[in-house]
């Protein structure tokens, strides 16, 4: 893990081809916590655990609106981050201000790239330490990329993120085959089983986690606890049936009588005082 | 040696009028819909009625052009404000911002002239009117455009307002009905068109009511 000869610079070369501080900062991603996303044809579910350094403390933000057809979600220095969405924010508000229509995703992501790519040949800089899951809705479809930051991005089905991804990872790997005609709803209760996996036995509760969705007719927004709470309850009741200690995806499979979730979730608060941007 | 004159205007005038009441619960806002240049008309159907917030029209007479280009500048600020502060902007904040883009442009400036309505953070309505240069007040009520010389009068007359100077501040607001309101915009424009040839009598309307609001339409007489 200590490969001191050649990390002290990002602009240093190894001489096994590597950049070792690019390397380190994927590693800050890995120390951060989970976020996971997963996507449809129609629609694009993002997930996160909410890690609080104390329990005096809230919980970091790491779900971010980047406009009404993209959101994100980070993972690692979550300053970074914040400052990597106000970037693509900003850019969102400036193409739709010269062009009237949305950023197609793909150039968001590109853009991101790049920058992060920047940042990884210049001396005086240091490379971002947060890898993105940028969830959005183009003319092209429903996507969804990580960021690298190497200054890679991939296009994904689904992907995890962050401290204890792989168990979230391997559920995701069973069942992506299936994800691309799932249900909304199917979709976010596979997110919300994701990211029970990379709990790994601690309480899944709606406090515990955020979950946020991008899809046709659907503006970016994050599920309030409630609709959260409601989803995760009708997990219980399945596994209740069951016996207790399975696998969790048999009782995922077992859902099709519990749609009540579905009218409950509409997503975004018809409260009066309650504003569309309410992250 | 006289000065060169400049042999192109960057400017153009549209032409058509705006008018706002503010009401104890209430906000009327109207503008007329056509869109003019010299004796010419260059289309019966047009809104000079922009959303700019949950809460927050603004109607614009003047260079049309410009008009759309400040209408869209405040659209994004409106979008940052949202992801910076989690909420929609209240009204009197957009009135600030409308008169600090407006003064930015103080040497080249939008030629555009605005009538800010809407319900402030307590459902009371306000009226904002602007010149081009962003000077603004917080008013009962306004008109603003070609017509406006035939409409304040008329509105004087009808609504008067207590100064802004007089000590203890009073009520700028109408003690009209909506309904009251509503009609008196009606007759406001019916009149306006018979003498101002920029301005018609067809118009469209957004009315704002703290229990419920009406997107803006297109209504007649």
């Amino acid at each position: 893990m200590f490969r001191n000869q050649y990390d002290t610079d990002v602009t240093t070369w190894s001489p096994a081809g590597r950049l070792f501080q690019v390397e380190y900062a994927m590693e800050a991603v890995k120390q951060g916590s989970a976020a996971i996303g997963l996507r449809s044809k129609t629609h694009v579910v993002l997930g996160c655990v909410n890690k609080a350094n104390s329990e005096l403390s809230s919980h970091q933000k790491k779900i971010f609106k980047v406009d009404d057809h993209i959101g994100v979600a980070i993972a690692g220095l979550t300053a970074d981050g914040r400052v990597l969405s106000r970037y693509m924010r900003n850019e969102c508000i400036n193409y739709s201000f010269t062009y009237e229509s949305p950023l197609p995703v793909g150039r968001l992501v590109v853009q991101l790239a790049d920058k992060a790519q920047v940042c990884t040949q210049r001396s005086w800089k240091r490379p971002y330490g947060v890898g993105l899951l940028v969830a959005g809705l183009d003319e092209s479809g429903a996507h969804l990329y990580y960021n690298c930051p190497s200054g890679n991005y991939f296009e994904y089905q689904a992907f995890a993120i962050g401290s204890r991804s792989q168990a979230a990872k391997t559920y995701l790997e069973r069942r992506f085959e299936n994800f691309t005609d799932s249900s909304r709803d199917d979709l976010v209760k596979d997110a919300i089983t994701a990211i029970r996996e990379t709990l790994q036995g601690e309480a899944l509760k709606s406090s515990i986690c955020t979950i946020a969705v991008v899809g046709v007719g659907e503006p970016f927004h994050v599920l309030d606890q409630g609709t959260v709470q409601q989803i995760i309850d009708t997990f219980e009741i399945a596994a209740e049936q069951e016996d207790p200690a399975t696998e969790p995806d048999a009782a995922t499979g077992q859902e099709a009588a519990t749609e009540q979730g579905t009218a409950a979730d509409q997503g975004g608060s018809t409260d009066e005082g309650a504003a569309p941007m309410d992250i | 040696m006289t000065k060169q004159q400049a042999n192109w205007s960057p400017y153009d005038n549209n032409g058509g009028s705006c008018v706002a009441i503010a009401g104890a619960d209430y906000c009327v806002i109207a503008a007329d819909t056509r869109m003019s240049t010299g004796y010419n008309i260059l289309t019966r159907d047009y809104s000079k009625i922009c959303k700019l917030a949950d809460k927050c029209v603004m109607a614009s007479s003047g260079f049309q052009a410009d008009v759309r280009a400040l209408q869209k500048q405040l659209a994004a600020r409106h979008l940052i404000y949202q992801h910076q502060h989690n909420k929609q902007m209240s009204c009197p904040a957009m009135a600030q911002l409308l008169s600090n883009t407006l003064y930015y442009k103080r040497f080249f400036p939008y030629y555009s002239f605005n009538v800010l309505g809407g319900l402030d953070n307590e459902g009371k309505g306000c009226v904002f009117t602007y010149d081009a240069v962003g000077s603004y007040e917080k008013v009962g009520y306004s008109s603003q455009g070609s017509g406006s010389t035939l409409i304040m009068p008329f509105l004087d007359n009808q609504l008067k307002s207590p100064s802004p100077l007089l000590l203890p501040a009073q009520d700028a607001v109408t003690p009209l009905v909506e309904a009251e309101a509503i009609d008196l915009v009606k007759t406001v424009f019916a009149s306006a068109s018979e003498r101002d040839i920029y301005t018609v009598r067809r118009q469209t309307r957004t009315c704002y009511h703290k229990c419920s609001w009406y997107p803006p339409g297109i209504h007649g007489t």
